[in-house]
Parts: C-alpha cells; sequence; structure tokens
C-alpha cells in the first residue's frame, strides 16, 4: 500500500497531462475531448482513494502517525546559497483529505457537464480548464514547499477566470471574470509578501513543515511574524471570500453552474481555509489562539464571524438561486475561518470536507433545475416554485442537501458545525460560539425560503418542466448520499477523522496553549438543532401559511425596515466601495451616499428622538459635505482632469516619436555617463 | 587583431538601422531596421568575444538571435493584423492611442 503513497505525484500529474492531450487533440476526438479529462479525473480518483487507505492504514498504527507519511522529493527545482528547494510532495492527513474531496467533487462535475453543456461552442476548451483547473488544485494541496503552494494557487485562480468568463460574448460574463480574478489578486499581493516574510524569518527555507516548526518553536519576532500573518490573511480574505473582500463570489456565479460547484463551492475558495490549516504554526503563534487567557478575540476569529452573519443576511434578499447558494458559500467558509481562528482545527477542515458534497449538491441542484425546470434561468421568484412534482430526483436531493446544510441530525452538516460550535466554546472564545448558533439559524431560514420558492407553490415560468436525464441526477444522488454519511467519520462520538488527519503542528500548538480537542457534547447538540428547527418552521410558516402577517410587507410601510432591506439588497455598499470609491475616481459616491445615509438612517433616528439631531445632519450635509468633501473631491477631480489635459498631447500615438524620444533620453544618458566617467580619471 | 574595424562597421549598421527605424512608414522596413540595430551589437558583442579570447560573446550573440528570430515572429503577426484591419501598413496611420 506504500505504493499509494510514495507515487502521489500522479495524481495531479495526470489531470495536467489531460489539459495538454485535450488542448492538443480534443476538438479530433469523437466526443470533442471530454472522454479524456473524464478518465483523468477517474484515474486521479482512483489513486486519491488508494492513497487514502495507505494513509489510514499508516496512521492508526501507532506512533508513526504523527510523521508526514510520505515527504518525497521528486527533483530539485533550485538553489540559491545553501537554501535548496525541491519539488516534491507532502502528504498527511490534510492533504490525502483534499485529494479525495477534490478528485470526487471533480469527477462528479465532469459528468455532470457533459450533459449540462452538451453543443457548447467551447466544449473542449470548457474540459481542458477543468482538467487545468483540477491539476493546480491537485498540486497546491500536496505541495511540499510554499512555492509549489504558490504555483497551484495561482493556477486554481486562472482557471477560476477562464471558465468564469466561458460565456464572454456577454459582457457581464467577462466583467464578473476580470472582478473575480483582480479582486482575489488583490489578496495574492498578502500571499507573496506573506511567502517571502516566512521565507526569511525560519531561516531561508520555503519547507512549509520547517516554517512551521521554526514558528511554533519561538525563535522569530512576533511582530514580524504577525505582520507576515496578517499578510497571509489577506490572501485567506481575498481567495476565500471573506469580508470585505467577499463580493467576487457571488458575481463568479456567471459562470456555468457545473463550474460554481467545483470551483467557487466545493474546492477553489476553500484554499484559503487550506493555506490557515497549511501553516497553522505561523497563524496560531502570529495570533495566540491558544494563549491561555487571550481576549477570547483574534483577527481570524473576527474576519470568519462577521463574514458568517454578514453574508447570511445577504442570502435572504436574493431572487436569484445561485446567489443565494454562493452568500451560503461565503458564509459557510466564514465558518471554517472562525474555527481555525478559535483553534477547532479538526472541526475547520471537517467543516471544509462535508461542505464540499453538500454545496456541490446544491449548486448542480440548481443546475439541474435551470436545465431542465426553468428554461435556462436562475431567477426564484420569476421563472420557478411548484417544480417538486415534475422533478422529483432534484427536489429530494436539494431538500436534502439543504438540510445537511441547515445542519439537521444525522446529517454531514450537523456534525461538522456541531464541532465547531463545540470547539469554540470549549476554548473560551464564547462570542464566537454565539455568533455560530445565531449563523446556523440564519442558514436554516434562508435555506428554507429557497426551497420553498423553487419547489413549492405555484409554477411562476413559461417552459415545460421535466426531469433532468440520468447524466445530471446521478451525481446528484451520489452527492445527495454523501452529504447524508460524510459527517458520520467524526459523528456519534467516533473520532475516526481526527484520527487520521491529526497534524503534528496542530498537536504542538495546542500542546502549547495546553489545549485539547472539544469532546462531542449531546446538550449542544440539542441545543443547536432545536434552534435549527426552530428558524425553519418560523421560515415555512411564513412562507408557506404567511403568518407572522404583521411582517409582510414591512418594509414597504415601515421607512426603517425599508432602509434595512434596501441596505441588505445593496449588499452593503460593498460593490459600490470598492468600483466607485476606491477604485474609480471619488466623486459622486461619497457625497451621493452620506447624503442617503442623512436621509435614511439620520432621519429615521430624528424620528424617534429628538429634532436637534436634524440639526446636526443639517449641518453635516451642508457643511461638511457639500463644501468640504465635494470640494475636496471636486478639486481632486478638477487638478487631475487638467493636468491630464496638458499631459495627452505629449501621446500623440505615433510609435515612430516615441522612438525617437527614447533615441534621444539614451544618447543623452549615455553622453552624461561618458562625461562623468572621462571627468573621473 | 584590430577591433576598430568591427566596431566602426557595428557603429555604421547602427546608425543606419536607427535611422530606418525612425524614419520609414512602412512597418517591415521598421522591424528590418530593428534586426539591423540587433545585428550591429552581435557583431560588436563577437568582436569583443574574439578579442578577448572567450566564447562568451558569441553564447550571447545566438541568444540575441534566436530572440530576435521569436520577436519578428510576433511583429509580423501584428503587422499582418494591422494589415487585415486597416489595410495599410502605413505607422503614422496606426495611432489609436492618441491620447
Amino acid at each position: 500500500m506504500t505504493w499509494f503513497l510514495t507515487n502521489a505525484w500522479l495524481i495531479p500529474l495526470i489531470p495536467a497531462l489531460s489539459f495538454v492531450v485535450i488542448l492538443l487533440f480534443g476538438k479530433r476526438l469523437p466526443n470533442k475531448g471530454s472522454e479524456v479529462g473524464v478518465i483523468a479525473v477517474s484515474a486521479s480518483f482512483v489513486l486519491a482513494i488508494g492513497t487514502a487507505i495507505a494513509w489510514i492504514q499508516r496512521a492508526t498504527s501507532g506512533e508513526e502517525h504523527l510523521r508526514p507519511a510520505a515527504n518525497n522529493d521528486l527533483f530539485l527545482w533550485f538553489k540559491f546559497g545553501p537554501s535548496e528547494t525541491h519539488f516534491g510532495i507532502h502528504i498527511d492527513g490534510l492533504a490525502v483529505m483534499l485529494l479525495f474531496v477534490v478528485t470526487f467533487i471533480a469527477l462528479m462535475v465532469h459528468i455532470f457537464s457533459l450533459e449540462y453543456l452538451r453543443g457548447d461552442r467551447r466544449y473542449t476548451y470548457y474540459f481542458a480548464a477543468l482538467s487545468l483547473f483540477t491539476a493546480s488544485m491537485l498540486t497546491m494541496v500536496s505541495a511540499s514547499n510554499s512555492l509549489q503552494l504558490l504555483l497551484g494557487w495561482e493556477g486554481m485562480g486562472v482557471c477560476s477566470f477562464m471558465l468564469i468568463g466561458h460565456w464572454w460574448e456577454d459582457k457581464a460574463n467577462s466583467d464578473a471574470a476580470l472582478k473575480a480574478f483582480l479582486t482575489t489578486r488583490t489578496g495574492d499581493i498578502g500571499l507573496l509578501i506573506g511567502l517571502t516574510m516566512t521565507f526569511f524569518l525560519a531561516g531561508q527555507t520555503f519547507d512549509i513543515e520547517k516554517i512551521n516548526q521554526a514558528a511554533l518553536a519561538g525563535h522569530m519576532p512576533h511582530t514580524l511574524l504577525l505582520v507576515a500573518g496578517i499578510a497571509l490573511m489577506g490572501a485567506v480574505v481575498g481567495k476565500s471570500a471573506q469580508f470585505p473582500l467577499h463580493t467576487w463570489l457571488p458575481d463568479a456565479m456567471a459562470g456555468p453552474t457545473p463550474v460554481s460547484a467545483l470551483i467557487h463551492a466545493a474546492t477553489m475558495v476553500v484554499a484559503g481555509v487550506y493555506l490557515v490549516a497549511r501553516f497553522y504554526g505561523v497563524f496560531s503563534q502570529a495570533f495566540h489562539i491558544f494563549t491561555p487567557g487571550n481576549s477570547g478575540f483574534n483577527l481570524v476569529a473576527i474576519i470568519g464571524g462577521v463574514t458568517i452573519i454578514i453574508a447570511a443576511l445577504l442570502a435572504f434578499v436574493q431572487h436569484d438561486i445561485k446567489k443565494v447558494l454562493a452568500y451560503s458559500t461565503v458564509s459557510q467558509l466564514g465558518y471554517m475561518v472562525m474555527a481555525l481562528g478559535v483553534g477547532a482545527w479538526t472541526a475547520a477542515i471537517f467543516h471544509l470536507f462535508t461542505h464540499a458534497f453538500f454545496k456541490a449538491d446544491l449548486f448542480l441542484g440548481a443546475g439541474s433545475v435551470s436545465h431542465s425546470g426553468s428554461h435556462h434561468s436562475f431567477d426564484m421568484k420569476k421563472d420557478m416554485g411548484g417544480l417538486r412534482k415534475q422533478m422529483p430526483v432534484t427536489f429530494v436531493t436539494f431538500v436534502i442537501g439543504s438540510a445537511a446544510l441547515a445542519g439537521i441530525f444525522p446529517l454531514a452538516g450537523f456534525w461538522s458545525k456541531d464541532e465547531i460550535l463545540v470547539g469554540a466554546g470549549h476554548n473560551g472564545y464564547v462570542a464566537f460560539m454565539v455568533i455560530g448558533l445565531i449563523g446556523a439559524m440564519m442558514t436554516a431560514g434562508y435555506m428554507t425560503r429557497c426551497v420553498w420558492l423553487t419547489f413549492f407553490g405555484e409554477y411562476r415560468g413559461h417552459g415545460h418542466p421535466h426531469e433532468s436525464p440520468r447524466q445530471i441526477t446521478g451525481p446528484l444522488i451520489i452527492l445527495t448520499f454523501m452529504a447524508v454519511v460524510a459527517g458520520w467519520v467524526n459523528g456519534f462520538g467516533l473520532h475516526y477523522f481526527q484520527k487520521w488527519t491529526a497534524n503534528p503542528v496542530v498537536e504542538s500548538a495546542m500542546r502549547l496553549g495546553r489545549v485539547t480537542e472539544a469532546p462531542f457534547s449531546w446538550a449542544a447538540a440539542a441545543l443547536s438543532v432545536t434552534l435549527v428547527l426552530i428558524a425553519i418552521a418560523f421560515a415555512w410558516a411564513y412562507y408557506e401559511y404567511h403568518a407572522f402577517g404583521f411582517l409582510h410587507g414591512l418594509t414597504e410601510r415601515n421607512a426603517t425596515a425599508k432602509a434595512g432591506y434596501t441596505f441588505v439588497e445593496q449588499k452593503y455598499y460593498l460593490d459600490h466601495l470598492w468600483t466607485d470609491v476606491v477604485v474609480g475616481s471619488i466623486k459622486r459616491p461619497i457625497a451621493a451616499g452620506a447624503y442617503w445615509v442623512n436621509q435614511h438612517v439620520i432621519d429615521g433616528a430624528v424620528n424617534g428622538t429628538a429634532a436637534g439631531s436634524r440639526v446636526v445632519a443639517e449641518f453635516v450635509y451642508r457643511y461638511i459635505d457639500q463644501d468640504l468633501v465635494d470640494g475636496a473631491v471636486n478639486g481632486t477631480a478638477f487638478s487631475a482632469e487638467e493636468g491630464g489635459s496638458i499631459l495627452r498631447r505629449m501621446q500623440t500615438g505615433r510609435v515612430q516619436q516615441y522612438a525617437a524620444a527614447f533615441f534621444g533620453f539614451g544618447v543623452v544618458i549615455i553622453g552624461i555617463g561618458l562625461l562623468a566617467l572621462t571627468h573621473s580619471f | 587583431m584590430l577591433l576598430n574595424e568591427y566596431l566602426l562597421l557595428a557603429a555604421f549598421l547602427f546608425c543606419t538601422g536607427v535611422y530606418g527605424a525612425l524614419a520609414r512608414k512602412n512597418s517591415v522596413l521598421v522591424l528590418m531596421s530593428i534586426e539591423l540595430i540587433l545585428n550591429a551589437v552581435n557583431i560588436n558583442l563577437i568582436a569583443f568575444g574574439a578579442f578577448n579570447h572567450t566564447v562568451a560573446g558569441q553564447v550571447f550573440a545566438l541568444f540575441v538571435i534566436a530572440v530576435a528570430a521569436a520577436e519578428v515572429g510576433v511583429g509580423l503577426a501584428i503587422v499582418l493584423l494591422i494589415y487585415r484591419n486597416r489595410h495599410s501598413i502605413d505607422l503614422d496611420k496606426v495611432d489609436v492611442m492618441k491620447g
């Protein structure tokens, strides 16, 4: 069985070769290259299963489980000075788990895509890009040094860009692709800085294991370690769509649905979570995650906690079924990041494991609905409703997936979410346990809304809904099965998952803080399930029986409620913040936004309290807004415009004038250099 | 050996190339002039290499030739696309980047 562990490098290599083969010969093959992709991913999947079995045998056989099984250096990549960097694979519980998840979901998505994208004009390139993505992700999760990790990380970013913009003829799609790429790139600056800093802090090595050990040994200056941790956290925020850079993920739904299921739900977006889990020595030391007597707060946990609530609120106001799922993904990624921040390492990657199955199931279910039920639309309010009769398989799988996501006993999501909550309480992060519970209730609420709008009530579309063919329902059924059973490997008090993924870095980090893994508690489980059921019952009564009548139409009647709804519906104006204020030149949005805040928020307060605040608001509006802010903004814009109009004359567009200037400057500089040389001698 | 003659030849070629690159209107001729500039550099490299009895100059020249081949490939492809879109390869007419 050790053959699988030492030859695990084949797993990323096969999809990489498949990419080349599809690109070169795909169009000439009878199935346009799709068969190559499916065969390659199947081969990788079989190898990943073999690796998983071999690893489990090894991890459960005595002391050896503390050592990474196969730290296999394949060849010397490069060396400078005393530091050598080997291209190699690092196979441990975390890597094996992700190898399994990625190949499994990729296989399901490949099969689903055979039917879903049939007749697409770029069918061959679609499968080539899927192969390249799979290869990149597998490279990243099995990387033994941080540069190899970066290689896979950026490869995934490129594939994500290519696949979101798959139908680039539509401007919205290519815009979404650009937005996703540039937003994650913003975070990737942090990754470059962080990896460079850890390279020097750990004594000039890219080896991830050595970096972790050096961080845990406490030889690094804490300030530098903290800066490196914050920089790496930037990469996590970008790639894993955490607040405040989460805005790209919902737009990324412009890509084909199987892509959303694979890249933007199950695998690529968890890369940030993987990064924290992989560099846990660095993160736990930098942010004092396990330090006894800390205040119960740190940056990682706060970002995760804020993301949970913010994204879950947004999921309530979406009309597009894929956007509901996208915000749900953001929220669930928040859970994982928060779990890592509160020291519940096993719970975090366990949630990653279970989430991959039920979220891929939900996305593919949404794809099935749009493929056969709503005439390629994703609008729940306009084109869906009442589909449970026509699409029974899709309906049942979607409902089970939703229940797993909401955390109903004994489905997959229940066990992992419960572990996160118990872990947060166990390690002294009580505030985050409460946030997690609130988030769980909100998850149950928005998923009930989503299921009700899609499958219950009257059909509102204009198509002829029917059940999807077998290539689509097959993956759905398999994924639903996994969504039910995936949690059992660590559920019912059986801690198999924990034993298989036991990580020496995490264990020594916990030992430093004298922390243990949280035990399973039936009381906490009962509490969270009860809260979730209450939330579902509430949402169901609201939608199906129109209960709580005073709440219906509240947003139309009450100004405060309406303002709140608009605020959430506009995604907290974060998109406006990034595109208009930060990226574009600062002009209207600040004034308009401040004016809007004056009109709605402050007016509301005025009605409630006193007229005094109105005077203040007037003052702020008239003098600060109109004169100070607008003045500064207009001044900036004016000077930029004036400067531009002078400088633009230099830009004639004629290459030869540029070349002449280039040569002229060259002559001048060489002349100066010659003069300096001759005069100094 | 005498270095001067080679350097003078290279300087002459270089000046010819710069003149061509700056003054000609035909994009293909401009590309050819750039080749002249590169070859002037090659002559210098080889001449200095031979003068100092080292092979490094010739190695560099080989690299320059290889890169120049790639550059001409890209350059001619651009010229071809410009011609296809505007039915002219007059460089003065390609000024869409005008500010």
